[in-house]
């Protein structure tokens, strides 16, 4: 868990350069309320004696949760969404490995929900204050309005795609710099915390599919600038590889890759919500122990017939 | 005293929501206020009081192989009574409440307390089983909506308790209901120790 906390940190300084105080304060918020709930509901309602503080877990849902936040958000919305993410998410069904659900999307998902306006009102990235901050439409919200209106000139405002892989545009604390979480993930491929399949299945898909609603009809954007916008870098390294909500398997992290990259582009272009990695990862997770079961890997010493 | 165990007994002990889990629905569908989910309580309590005293008294007469469709009819004309008196005297519960009002027929609260009570004992017993079973699944839907309402808007039977635009929206949605519900039936079971 601490090596995918070491990948985060390109990401973490990118998001301290683009929204600088505000970012210190969520993530700080949110780490340390994850770590808190998960020391108080072991401690004092589950009454366990070995405290499982120490394994990184909770610091990694802090941080991840903290990244899918905007940097003006008020601290009692950060510390209900990280008591819903460690208390709900992850100790109801018994703590780690037993979750069915990735806790930190469970947070952002109840947040999401819960308070619409406060969850996608963003601030622009490069101001470096709390609160009171200029905020403005996301690339997503943008491609929204284009699909809608059937006005491929509304994608003119879009930043450019220099703009959208270094971090330069609305978003969410870890969403902007798809750069530095790319990093990330080639730092954690090397070390073997993670195989290739999911995140290159769940780009790959989204590309494809990004790419022929493309070319049939302009008023989508294209592949490359949907692939950067939104949380879909993030999600597809370091929230749909999470060990104990992915299939075990080679074939089967692809079938679950392919399944998100295609849920995604449906409820980013025909949904009601822009934003539809965090959806469609939490609905593969349920669909995740289905695949385990059917997806076996072949047994060793076994005769093909 | 043996009227008061039948009693307590469908309050804690075989409470219908937080023990025997039925009628689920009207429970998760209804749930969305107190007041909305104490209106739905009471008139499957006043179906199942009448619909227990009459089906124990008719459990003589009825075949045994047609017992199920007697009950059924037996229900549904109260039912349909019901649902008119509603609509003459309390209007705007049954806006609110609408079609789950018609869907008590087929509450497997009611079918069920037929079967395992009803059918096997007198009508007064049946009458109290009746009052208890009703009061524990009200008591209970109460405190769903109550608590669905005070998370979700920060109001409890109307009053608001603090701001809206501090409440969580998801209480008040469908995956609200499924998320207190479960932990209200882990809460209760701790501290009821059933």
């Amino acid at each position: 868990m601490y090596g995918v906390c070491i990948a985060l940190l390109p990401a973490l300084l990118a998001s301290l350069y683009f929204f600088g105080l505000g970012s210190a304060i969520v993530l700080a918020t949110s780490v340390v309320a994850c770590v808190f709930f998960e020391w108080a509901i072991t401690r004092f309602i589950l009454g366990r004696e070995r405290l499982t503080i120490c394994d990184g877990s909770a610091v990694l849902t802090g941080l991840l949760l903290g990244f899918n936040l905007p940097s003006n958000l008020p601290l009692w919305i950060i510390i209900i969404g990280a008591f819903v993410a460690i208390g709900v998410g992850k100790l109801t069904f018994g703590g780690l490995g037993s979750n069915p659900f990735n806790p930190a999307l469970v947070g952002r998902v109840f947040l999401l929900i819960s308070f619409p306006v406060q969850m996608t009102s963003w601030p622009v990235s490069g101001q470096l204050g709390y609160a009171d901050v200029e905020t403005a439409a996301t690339p997503l919200a943008i491609m929204k309005t284009a699909i809608k209106s059937g006005d491929a000139s509304v994608l003119e405002d879009l930043p450019s795609s220099f703009d959208m892989l270094v971090g330069q545009t609305g978003g969410s604390l870890g969403e902007v710099s798809a750069i530095c979480l790319l990093l990330g993930c080639c730092f954690m491929l090397w070390r073997k915390i993670i195989t290739w399949h999911i995140p290159v299945s769940i780009l790959g898909t989204v590309f494809v599919l990004a790419g022929i609603f493309h070319l049939i009809e302009p008023s989508y954007a294209n592949p490359v600038q949907v692939i950067l916008s939104g949380g879909l870098v993030l999600g597809a390294c370091f929230m749909a590889t999470d060990y104990v909500t992915s299939p075990m398997t080679a074939k089967g992290q692809i079938i679950y890759g392919v399944a998100i990259g295609v849920l995604t582009v449906l409820i980013r272009d025909f949904g009601a919500y822009p934003e539809g990695m965090s959806f469609a990862i939490l609905i593969m997770n349920g669909f995740t122990p289905l695949i385990n079961t059917y997806v076996k890997p072949k047994r060793f010493g076994e005769v093909k017939k | 005293m043996k009227y008061l165990k039948i009693l307590f007994n469908g309050i804690l002990k075989e409470n219908p929501t937080f023990v025997l889990l039925l009628g689920m629905c009207p429970t998760l569908g209804t749930t969305s206020s107190a007041i909305n989910g104490m209106s739905m309580g009471l008139a499957t309590m006043a179906v199942l009081i009448f619909s227990n005293f009459i089906i124990s008294c008719i459990k003589s007469l009825v075949p045994d192989m047609v017992r199920i469709p007697s009950y059924i009819v037996v229900i549904a004309s109260l039912v349909t009574a019901l649902q008119m008196f509603m609509q003459a005297f309390t209007p705007e519960v049954y806006k609110t409440l609408g079609l789950f009002i018609p869907l008590i027929v087929v509450n497997c609260i009611i079918l069920g307390r037929a079967e395992a009570f009803a059918a096997k004992n007198g009508p007064v017993e049946s009458i109290f089983d009746g009052i208890g079973i009703g009061l524990g699944f009200t008591i209970a839907l109460t405190l769903l909506g109550g608590i669905r309402e005070l998370l979700g808007t920060g109001k409890l039977f109307g009053a608001t308790l603090y701001p809206e635009n501090y409440g969580m929206l998801l209480f008040v949605l469908a995956p609200g209901a499924f998320i207190a519900l479960g932990y209200l039936i882990a809460v209760v079971k701790k501290v009821a120790k059933i």
